[in-house]
């Protein structure tokens, strides 16, 4: 590997302009004559716009213009999409309703964008946003499932009657129903899984710049995806063509998901921009990001689980029901559907699985992938209803899985999955030891002892990362492929650029990506640079996100590297007049096998520039770029293992011990995975037991538009956590990578849960099993 | 308008601004000192620590007139001489961040922290006093190590020098 190679547990690249304040984010770019912009946003949940007056605001000093949606729909400009398709069972298609970018006669949730006030100073387009006169007719709201689909709910969008979006379902219902008829055991459970805001800590932000002499758009933005941004923004919104729209995703803190998605701002502050006739800069303040921000998961399910007298399981049947919220966000049709049902077979071999899914529009923000995206809902019901299993049936929950578990592969569950690669068994087994799982019986009388309840859960996951083969995809109803693009110049100095599709917004590419150049060619990873997030620079791309940037994104250069090499080594056998087939590279040189000639690395690049003395026919230069699909998603799965201690007087839980372990496939740098892995746990774990977003049923205000409401784990509510990995390599792509960004966060909640649910013996519970409800069903 | 003088990062500076102005709008707009980030409006996610004479401050919490005359240290300053700050080292010696959008808040508050407390500092007083500073990324886990790692080095070289 070498010391910079595969493998290599090196500190970042990239962190140095972090550390001393030089980190470029969205904010932070100033460009000359820059404006600033605010926005009005719907106090209601839901209302018709009957006016707006735009008087006062334009009398507030430093306001150059108020902007609304009737403008914008004057200008073309077209409505935010959904860009994958579900159709219900009946064939038909999903209800999508328009999503205006500014509302022109309606507004759907509290936050929705209704106009735009640009004026001198930030300062001045608050107080010019604030004199807006918005008239509004108020309408009846509905903010959750059951009230969307309440006989007589209010009617959100005219295209979807009930507020159905659509009703789908996978799998084969008459022979789930059989098998679960006669079964010997059958566990059935209701499940919610409570809602949850991203929260990245960089709130979005957009500067959208007009050039009228070029005719031509720049637009920083806050993106995981530039080039999504600019495609759609660009194909579907009429904001330019591509070739006259750059999208510059600068450094970027943190998505999780919630910035993959173009949202209103971004698009309108680009038409203001040429509108206006000046750049114009809008920074989400952190109550915008709690109200506009794409939430995630907020799904309410029914779970049948079939078992025969041996314990093995025979069927699982779904009912899941999920909150869209008001508009369908950009891939957000996908997420209940085929990030989620397509894992219920989890790591077990089942051999009927049947899942109906609604969605439904509420008048709340828009629900669309959030880390896992669809993956944590379908973990969280099957490891819920496997450790209920066992208790009813009186067996361990560990042995229970594990009689259950795939061991062969390939496996073709019957939700469309065909797992390539796993050991199941040897994560169990790492997490267990680790865990001393075998001691716990006398830890719990210890803390019993003490008047504490102790308790311990496990979560044995397996999600579909490297998102993914673009054939499939499509026929699934996805608007776009999903392979990942490359290009590496090798530049006459033997230096390396690696341009990339993939975006980095902590995740370390600057370091990963240059170490598997480093580990191919054996040059220093200080003589690589990774560009990534303009549009300009890199051709196309699909972004980060579902874990895919290692598997698909570095697949990328790795094949891209391939033809690199190829023409290096004809470079260097025609110079060393040898044959192509003899030439090796290895540290920083071409060498001829079996002798002692060799070629500096930068002394073949300089040859391949100069051109003086090539192969015949062969272009000068050194530069290859590749698109790489890959053959089947990943499956990156593992076991998770949390001990929590409840002091009954008050219900408050402290998790003492958190392990994992994960089966990532091949690991670039260890260090960086970890962290992957510590950041998702404390994500999962915020979800079981401190986050969910609540709006008032009556009134349709979101309660938790602030960190006083919505409670983020801090440091002092996490314990250190035990991260530790075995090894299958993934089949699908050359590196043999599965992915780790997501697993932290799909495997952690069940695991939280069955603990405290073990350490109170009820297991009524919800999550976020606050203090509060810990308590309260102690008590019940 | 209030004007406003003050020392940062050991250089004298001065600026109008209006009397809302907040220490942190100062510090990025003014001064386009950009380290300094906002990431609440609520004064709870710690995004934004400075140190004002030697204490960290959430410089979004502060008026920039509040700090006139003071002697304020931003991310930016820390460093001296070319040489990161041992708590910038631990940082990145132990993956403490990802995408670094807390990081500046962190290290301005595990300095001062480590001030305080010196090589004694552990685990639990770490995650006790970084309740004020929020990260989404790293669970904490790589921050905290970061803080004990810095104190140990930092701690050491004072009872050296002593
Ligand atoms: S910006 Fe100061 S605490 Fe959040
Ligand atoms: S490193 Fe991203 S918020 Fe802390």
């Amino acid at each position: 590997m070498g010391a910079e190679g595969i493998g290599a547990r090196i500190a970042r690249k990239e962190d140095k302009r972090f550390i001393t304040g030089k980190g470029r984010y969205t904010d932070d770019m100033v460009v000359p004559g820059m404006k600033h912009a605010m926005f009005v946003r719907s106090p209601h949940a839901h209302a018709k716009i009957t006016g707006i007056n735009k008087d006062a605001a334009l009398a507030v000093p430093g306001v150059i213009d108020v902007l609304d949606g009737k403008q914008l729909t004057e200008d073309g400009i077209g409505n935010l999409i959904c860009g994958w398709m579900i159709h219900s069972k009946d064939g038909s298609p999903m209800n999508m309703g328009a999503w205006r970018p500014l509302a022109d006669d309606k507004v759907r949730y509290v936050g929705d964008a209704v106009a735009i006030v640009v004026a001198d100073t930030k300062a001045q387009a608050r107080e010019g946003a604030e004199a807006v006169q918005v008239d509004y007719e108020e309408l009846p709201s509905a903010t959750d499932i059951e009230a969307a689909m309440a006989d007589g709910a209010p009617q959100i969008h005219d295209e979807a009657a009930n507020n159905l979006i659509y009703d789908w379902e996978i799998g084969e219902s008459t022979a789930t129903d059989a098998a679960l008829a006669s079964a010997a055991h059958v566990t059935e459970m209701d499940i919610v899984n409570n809602r949850l805001i991203p929260n990245a800590m960089e709130p979005r932000a957009a500067l959208g710049l007009y050039d009228e002499a070029e005719d031509h758009y720049t637009c920083w933005t806050t993106s995981q995806n530039p080039h999504v941004a600019r495609l759609v923004m660009s194909a579907f919104y009429n904001v330019a063509p591509e070739n006259k729209l750059r999208v510059i995703a600068p450094d970027v803190g943190g998505g999780f998901g919630s910035k993959i998605f173009i949202y209103p701002e971004e698009v309108v502050c680009l038409w203001a921009s040429r509108r206006t006739g000046v750049p114009v800069k809008w920074v989400a303040d952190r109550t915008e990001s709690f109200l506009c921000d794409a939430h995630g998961r907020d799904h309410i399910s029914n779970v049948k689980i079939g078992f025969d007298s041996e314990n093995r399981i025979t069927a699982l049947k779904v009912d899941t029901i999920a909150n869209l919220g008001a508009y369908m966000s950009l891939f957000s049709s996908s997420v209940p559907t085929y990030l989620y049902a397509t894992l219920l077979s989890g790591q077990y071999n089942i051999a009927n699985i049947h899942a109906n899914v609604r969605t439904v529009y509420t008048n709340t923000a828009p629900v669309d992938a959030y880390r896992g995206a669809g993956r944590p809902e379908a973990c969280y019901l099957i490891e819920r209803v496997m450790e209920t299993a066992a208790r009813e049936l009186g067996v361990s929950p560990a042995e229970l899985r594990r009689k259950n578990f795939v061991t062969e592969f390939p496996h073709q569950t019957p939700v469309i999955m065909a797992y390539d690669a796993g050991d199941f068994g040897a994560s169990l087994d790492a997490a267990m030891q680790a865990a001393d799982y075998s001691g716990f019986a006398a830890r719990k009388a210890e803390a019993a002892g003490r008047g504490k309840l102790r308790g311990i859960g496990m979560s044995c996951y397996i999600e579909a990362c490297g998102i993914a083969p673009s054939q499939a995809v499509g026929a699934l109803g996805a608007g776009v492929g999903l392979w990942e693009s490359a290009e590496v110049r090798v530049n006459a100095v033997g230096t390396i650029e690696v341009l990339t599709g993939s975006h980095s917004h902590g995740q370390g590419h600057e370091t990963t990506f240059a170490q598997l150049v480093a580990d191919r060619l054996g040059v220093g990873i200080d003589t690589v640079s990774i560009v990534h997030g303009d549009t300009d620079k890199v051709q196309m791309g699909m972004g980060t996100y579902g874990s895919r940037s290692g598997a698909v994104g570095m697949s990328a250069i790795s094949v891209a590297l391939d033809k690199v090499e190829a023409k290096a080594k004809k470079i260097a056998a025609h110079l060393m007049e040898a044959d192509e087939a003899d030439i090796e590279i290895d540290s920083g040189e071409l060498k001829v096998a079996g002798t002692d000639k060799t070629l500096p690395w930068f002394q073949m690049a300089l040859a391949a520039y100069t051109a003086h003395n090539l192969p015949e026919g062969m272009e000068p230069g050194l530069k290859e770029t590749a698109f790489f699909d890959p053959a089947n998603f990943t499956f990156p799965a593992g076991c998770y293992i949390c001990e929590v201690e409840i002091d009954p007087d008050t219900g408050v839980t402290e998790v003492v011990q958190f392990v994992a372990s994960d089966d990532f496939g091949t690991i670039i740098n260890p260090m960086i995975v970890e962290g992957q892995v510590h950041g998702g746990v404390v994500q999962g774990i915020g979800q079981a037991m401190l986050e969910g977003c609540a709006y008032d049923a009556e009134s349709g205000q979101l309660l938790t538009a602030s960190y006083m409401d919505y409670t983020m784990p801090r440091a002092d509510d996490i314990p250190s956590i035990d991260v530790s990995t075995t090894k299958t390599e993934c089949p699908s792509n050359p590196l043999g990578m599965k992915g780790c960004g997501e697993a932290g966060a799909i495997g952690s909640p069940p695991a939280v849960i069955n603990a405290i649910t073990d350490a109170i013996g009820n297991n009524d519970l919800t999550m976020p099993a606050t203090p509060q409800t810990v308590w309260a069903a102690i008590n019940r | 308008m209030a004007s406003i003088s003050m020392t940062v990062n050991g250089r004298a500076v001065s600026g109008e601004a209006e009397d809302r102005t907040l220490l942190v709008e100062f510090l990025r707009n003014n001064l386009g000192l950009t380290g300094t980030h906002v990431g609440c409006d609520t004064s709870q996610c710690g995004a934004c620590v400075v140190h004002v004479d030697g204490d960290a401050v959430k410089s979004c919490t502060m008026l920039a007139a509040q700090a006139n005359g003071s002697d304020v240290k931003t991310i930016e300053g820390l460093a001296s001489g070319g040489e990161l700050h041992p708590v910038q080292k631990a940082f990145h010696e132990n993956h403490g961040l990802q995408c670094g959008f807390c990081t500046p808040g962190m290290i301005m508050a595990a300095t001062e922290m480590i001030n305080r407390h010196g090589a004694s500092l552990d685990e639990k007083t770490v995650r006790e006093e970084l309740e004020g500073n929020i990260c989404r990324c790293t669970g904490y886990h790589n921050i905290v190590k970061a803080i004990l790692a810095a104190a140990q080095e930092m701690g050491g070289a004072q009872q050296a020098a002593e």
